[in-house]
């Protein structure tokens, strides 16, 4: 293997000069760097860019006899059955609602949570708090559903038990239409609330503590110095995890929403990205799944977009 | 709650104290609770969690689900399989990662910008479940265990933290005057920028770990022969879908169904306890792990 020549930095600088030509003996001079980088480049475009290829059946009917390229274009046939179809109000109601409500009930949590944390005058508390709600983090979806199902079970959950005490009637909540929403967004907030947290309560220790003190000596709560001096001082992180968020609006949880979803809960359990698994994979019915999953991955993308520029002109902080 | 007024007391503090505490311990409770729960029911006898006594502590103490799930041949093989996963992923990712981020973080880089770009695009648009999968069918991975190894060969946040630690750790003095002394990248990758940052080797490698251990996606569009099944669709079948299967052949009907129920609570126990034995151990790293990635890049 060639080393590397002696001045290189120096030479660097002289060739970014000139240009052109310079680019190319750069490139040259760095040729291991992109032996190194051979692999995992390939990698990127066969596995990310690659599938971007096989996007065209969604303008086709894929027939696998005559392969991708072969098969004949219709369109905009398939995005137009879709939106005519019977499922289409539910789905895109489904999946909007969902994510609507994690944004709006599950996205403050980890900040309540990490305030809280904060706000305790034992620390050694504070990190037991920390650590315990990190756990369920680490358990897998299917194990998760299986805890819901047994926990919220009909004969033997706790949950149903404890309503029969107080007099109720059991639920049958995960064959329950009105109840799937409920369940998924709070077993979510029970999952990753904690870890969640990280994040902030590492901001909020980056906090200067001459702006705690100064709002003491003006007079202010406790309360208030939450509101005027830890708020503000984690709004960027709020920020930039809010757009992360927005930019994956249309897929969020879907593996645990396939997993909870059953016949019984269809009419509210039933999103974009799960239909796309079941009709597509599991039917065969490419073209028509490709263009959904494509119209899908559009609205994410322009919202993403969207909340980037909305962030860079009020919040002043955005993702690029 | 305690309004706040002009004038605060020492009341006021205290009250806030006491509320702040009251959540951090409604919190645990609600946390802990539904855990509490499944590991009591996974000591209890059947009989006792069909009938709904047990509330927190085991019923009637017995092993009888842990001794059936010893003798179930799927879990075996899932648990043989994810082992493999994990190990084998975990490597291939481990390689892949570090092979992309080292020359990224690499100022002298020509064209890194474009790459880099080139990369980070994935992360928000690619082709979808559907040419995803046609992709890895016509490579004729379908129902072979590359199908579980290579499509997720890198994860993008990760490669990203990893190349941020690179630029952030790692004196670029320190690799300039390697170069002087005539040390090649490859030699320089490995004698001296991994061995300084064996902390977030680590954090990527449990984060990769875990994540392998844990998945069941992929296995479940990909791989359709049982003997390559992972531990999560094995888990998936039990919780979900038969589990009187699960039971040992020999047990009576009315036993069988006892026993499916509380064989749930074990398998639930026996998947999750590998990550979460080793989650106090490595929980300072994960929490790192977020800190680093948390930097922006």
């Amino acid at each position: 293997m060639e080393s590397v020549q002696p001045k290189a930095a120096a030479a660097a600088t002289v060739s970014r000069k000139r240009q052109g030509s310079g680019l190319l003996r750069r490139m040259a001079k760095r040729y291991d760097l992109y032996l190194m980088l051979l692999l995992p480049i390939a990698w990127y475009l066969i596995f990310n860019y690659g599938p971007l290829y096989g996007l065209q059946i969604a303008f086709k009917n894929f027939n696998p006899g005559k392969g991708i390229a072969g098969s004949e274009w219709v369109g905009f046939e398939h995005f137009q059955r879709f939106f005519e179809s019977y499922y289409f109000k539910r789905l895109l109601w489904n999946t909007l609602s969902i994510n609507l409500f994690s944004l709006l009930i599950a996205f403050p949590v980890p900040i309540l949570l990490a305030l809280i944390v904060n706000e305790l005058r034992s620390k050694s508390f504070g990190k037991w708090l920390q650590n315990i709600t990190f756990i369920p983090h680490f358990m897998s979806v299917v194990v998760i559903v299986g805890i819901l199902s047994v926990f919220l079970s009909p004969s033997t959950g706790p949950v149903n038990k404890l309503i029969e005490w107080l007099g109720g009637e059991p639920v049958r909540f995960m064959e329950s239409v009105g109840w799937f929403k409920t369940i998924f967004i709070s077993s979510n907030i029970w999952q990753n609330m904690g870890w969640q947290s990280i994040i902030y309560i590492a901001a909020l220790s980056g906090v200067n503590p001459q702006l705690y003190e100064a709002a003491k000596m003006d007079g202010a709560s406790r309360l208030r110095r939450i509101w005027h001096v830890s708020l503000p001082g984690i709004v960027p992180v709020i920020v930039i995890l809010l757009i992360l968020d927005i930019g994956h609006f249309m897929d969020v949880g879907f593996e645990k929403i396939l997993l909870m979803q059953n016949n019984l809960n269809l009419e509210t359990s039933d999103v974009i990205s799960t239909f796309v698994y079941t009709t597509g994979i599991l039917k065969g019915e490419y073209s028509y799944t490709a263009a959904i999953g494509l119209f899908n991955s559009l609205i994410n993308l322009t919202l993403l977009l969207l909340v980037n520029r909305f962030a860079r002109k009020t919040a002043e902080t955005s993702l690029w | 709650m305690a309004r706040p007024t002009t004038v605060k007391s020492a009341s006021d503090g205290r009250v806030f104290d006491i509320v702040v505490n009251v959540f951090a311990v409604l919190i645990i409770l609600v946390v802990l609770y539904p855990l509490i729960f499944v590991v009591s029911a996974s000591f209890s006898d059947p009989a006792k969690v069909l009938g709904g006594e047990v509330w927190l502590l085991p019923k009637g103490f017995t092993l009888a689900a842990y001794e059936n799930i010893l003798h179930n041949g799927k879990i075996w093989t899932g648990y043989r399989n994810t082992i493999f996963y994990a190990a084998a992923g975990t490597l291939i990712n481990m390689i892949m990662t570090v092979l992309a981020a080292y020359p990224l973080s690499r100022p002298d880089l020509p064209g890194r910008r474009l790459l880099m770009v080139i990369i980070t695009l994935t992360m928000f648009f690619n082709g979808g479940l559907i040419p995803t999968y046609m992709l890895v069918k016509n490579l004729h991975m379908v129902d072979t265990v590359w199908a579980l190894l290579v499509p997720g060969a890198i994860a993008t946040y990760n490669l990203i933290v990893m190349r941020t630690y690179f630029q952030a750790s790692i004196p670029w003095e320190l690799q300039e005057a390697a170069h002087m002394d005539g040390c090649s990248n490859w030699r320089l990758l490995w004698n001296i920028i991994l061995p300084l940052s064996k902390p977030i080797l680590a954090v990527m490698v449990l984060f990769y770990a875990v994540g392998h251990w844990n998945s069941f996606f992929n296995a479940l569009i990909y791989i359709r022969r049982e003997s390559l099944y992972p531990l999560q669709l094995v888990l998936r079948e039990i919780l979900m879908i038969s589990q009187s299967d699960a039971v040992d052949a020999s047990v009576g009907i009315e036993d069988k169904i006892l026993l499916a129920e509380s064989i749930k609570y074990a398998v639930i126990i026996v998947s999750s306890l590998p990550v979460l034995v080793m989650y106090p151990f490595v929980q300072r790293h994960f929490v790192k792990g977020v800190m680093i990635g948390s930097i922006k890049g």
